[in-house]
């Protein structure tokens, strides 16, 4: 049987101190298979004692290939890929997906699509947030508020299956709309979560935002500016929590979110317990735009009437020969684009998301590149743990909430 | 064109004799590419490009000149504009500097279109493979690569399966 070849010392000799070498230091392999890695992360340590001197994050384990797959897909399958990439928030990789399609054909979705888009995905931003918040504490030893999170994350992907039938990997953002319309339930099950999560919040940060513990172990750990941040390329709750108030959803607004009403949470601390005040006000600032979202939620259809790109519905194919035909050409053949690139963005709870897309004017995407939030975090992680104990590190690997898939895809 | 992108566009398609080209509102510049750096240093110092938002390549096998493009994205957290920088590169096996003197971050990223599009990139401080295992053959993105199914192996039809499973080339 073939040996699996594993790189050497040798290979990784740029990363490592010369002490390494001489045995003063200890090469210590952490990962890919443990629980604190959010997946499958292998980290490489160079350790001193306890003390973190070199840190070398390989990933690449969970690469599946997508971008490989999705060019031999047409426009519409190619999309069933899109939300397997960051499982945690799945509604926003189809989002960013079908902004990227929407730009490359020039089709407009109408204003009810637009706002069931912006309260689903900030649903999603919620519900990412909670499994964080459960986890990250839990990777320091509070493992109480994960009970508390997963409950109401719950209540969020109960919503999530009453408008797609699926829980998390819905694909129920289309480009040019949405599936179908919400059921009359919706309304009822997203106000419901409005009511209960503020109050469920401040038992969390009862648990957590004063707890000495708490304190001790993410006050001035993981510490990182705004200027490497951004050299870095490190987006989301971490370069927030830098003082730097980027979001795209305020710098290049999607969806119609520029008509809410909300703010930009920052902090000047840049470390994990920053990282943590941002990511819970963020949550209630998602609360507000979905407040305000179903609150002017409008009338109307859901999905653009262009059929040359977008499916005519189910009751027009009995009755009219020619949506027959479109239905028949767009789900064999596909629709075919204009040639040319393109690129959308939207914000995801760990950073800037984004999908180039080139098209040769076939019905299958010549490129298409997924510009990942976690990869530059997991990146930038060294420049975080140096100096830090193990402990601490695996703090650190918590707070900047990276999903392996969206790093690999 | 938006007027914030302007005075950049200008400039890099009068010093380095760029194409500059429209689509969805989008500008994009195709500059030489032994001048990448240059260009990414002029949008980082003088126009404020703080971040090279994305960087990855497209293949037009079997057209050979060039046959891949260098897609950098740069984007400006002061003005909040993107704007997409093409390099062409000639033949099947390409090299260009690497983007990490500016900016850091191309690291990993030039890391990944090496290991998936075949790129060199000169002075790139630890060209590895990222994505596919370190001992991989072939470059899955090109477009010469095939996409198709595998024979699941296991440790006692391992060798066997392995005499006859096709072999990308280096």
């Amino acid at each position: 049987m073939r040996e699996i070849q594993e790189f050497t010392l040798e290979d990784l000799r740029t990363h490592l101190s010369p002490r390494a070498f001489t045995g003063e230091t200890v090469v210590l392999n952490m990962g890919p298979q443990h629980p604190s890695t959010h997946g499958v992360l292998r980290v490489i340590l160079e350790l001193d004692g306890e003390v973190i001197v070199n840190c070398i994050p390989d990933v690449g384990f969970l690469h599946t290939g997508i971008e490989k797959n999705m060019e031999a897909k047409t426009y519409q399958k190619a999309e069933v890929l899109t939300d397997r990439m960051d499982y945690m928030y799945a509604m926003g990789n189809i989002l960013v997906y079908c902004l990227a399609v929407e730009k490359l054909t020039g089709l407009k979705p109408p204003p009810r699509a637009d706002a069931i888009r912006v309260i689903l995905t900030e649903l999603s931003r919620i519900q990412s947030h909670l499994l964080w918040l459960g986890t990250s504490p839990m990777d320091l030893g509070a493992v109480s508020t994960f009970l508390y999170t997963m409950r109401e994350r719950e209540m969020i992907l109960d919503v999530f299956e009453l408008v797609s039938g699926a829980r998390m990997m819905t694909t129920y953002i289309r480009p040019g709309g949405l599936w179908r319309d919400v059921p009359a339930e919706f309304e009822g099950l997203v106000r419901e979560i409005l009511k209960v999560l503020p109050r469920r919040m401040l038992e969390y940060e009862a648990l957590l935002t004063k707890n000495p513990l708490y304190l001790d172990r993410t006050k001035g750990i993981g510490k990182i500016d705004t200027k490497t941040c951004l050299a870095w390329n490190v987006t989301g709750p971490t370069l927030r929590a830098t003082g730097l108030a980027h979001d795209v959803r305020k710098a290049n607004p999607y969806c119609g979110i520029e008509q809410y009403d909300f703010d930009i949470p920052t902090h000047t601390d840049g470390d994990i317990y920053a990282r943590y005040l941002v990511r819970l006000e963020e949550m209630r600032q998602s609360m507000r735009i979905i407040e305000q979202a179903l609150n002017k939620l409008p009338y109307g259809p859901v999905r653009d009437n262009n059929y040359k790109f977008v499916p005519p519905p189910r009751s027009e194919i009995g009755v009219s020969m020619e949506a027959l035909i479109h239905h028949f050409k767009l789900w064999t053949e596909g629709f075919t684009p204009p040639v040319g690139s393109v690129y959308a963005t939207i914000e995801s709870p760990r950073g800037e998301m984004g999908v180039f897309l080139e098209s040769n004017g076939t019905p299958k995407p010549y490129r298409i590149h997924y510009r990942t939030p976690s990869l530059p975090l997991l990146q930038a992680l060294p420049l975080m743990a140096k100096g830090h104990l193990v402990a601490d590190l695996i703090g650190i690997i918590g707070s900047i909430d990276i999903v392996l898939g969206d790093c690999d895809r | 064109m938006n007027e914030l992108l302007k005075p950049a566009v200008e400039k890099i398609s009068k010093k380095f004799n760029a194409k500059v080209s429209e689509f969805r509102d989008e500008v994009t510049l195709l500059i030489p590419p032994e001048e990448n750096t240059a260009v990414a240093a002029i949008l980082r110092d003088e126009f404020d490009f703080d971040m090279l938002s994305a960087l990855t390549a497209v293949d037009y096998y079997p057209q050979t000149t060039p046959r891949f493009h260098m897609v950098y994205i740069f984007y400006s957290t002061k003005n909040k504009v993107y704007l997409n920088v093409r390099a062409p590169l000639d033949g099947n096996e390409p090299s260009i500097k690497t983007m990490e003197t500016v900016y850091p971050s191309a690291n990993w990223r030039e890391r990944e279109v090496w290991d998936l599009f075949g790129i060199k990139f000169d002075g790139h401080s630890d060209l590895r493979r990222i994505m596919m295992p370190p001992d991989w053959v072939g470059h899955p993105l090109r477009k010469d690569y095939p996409l198709g199914w595998e024979e699941v192996q296991f440790t006692f039809n391992f060798d066997e399966i392995d005499a006859r499973k096709p072999k990308g080339e280096k």
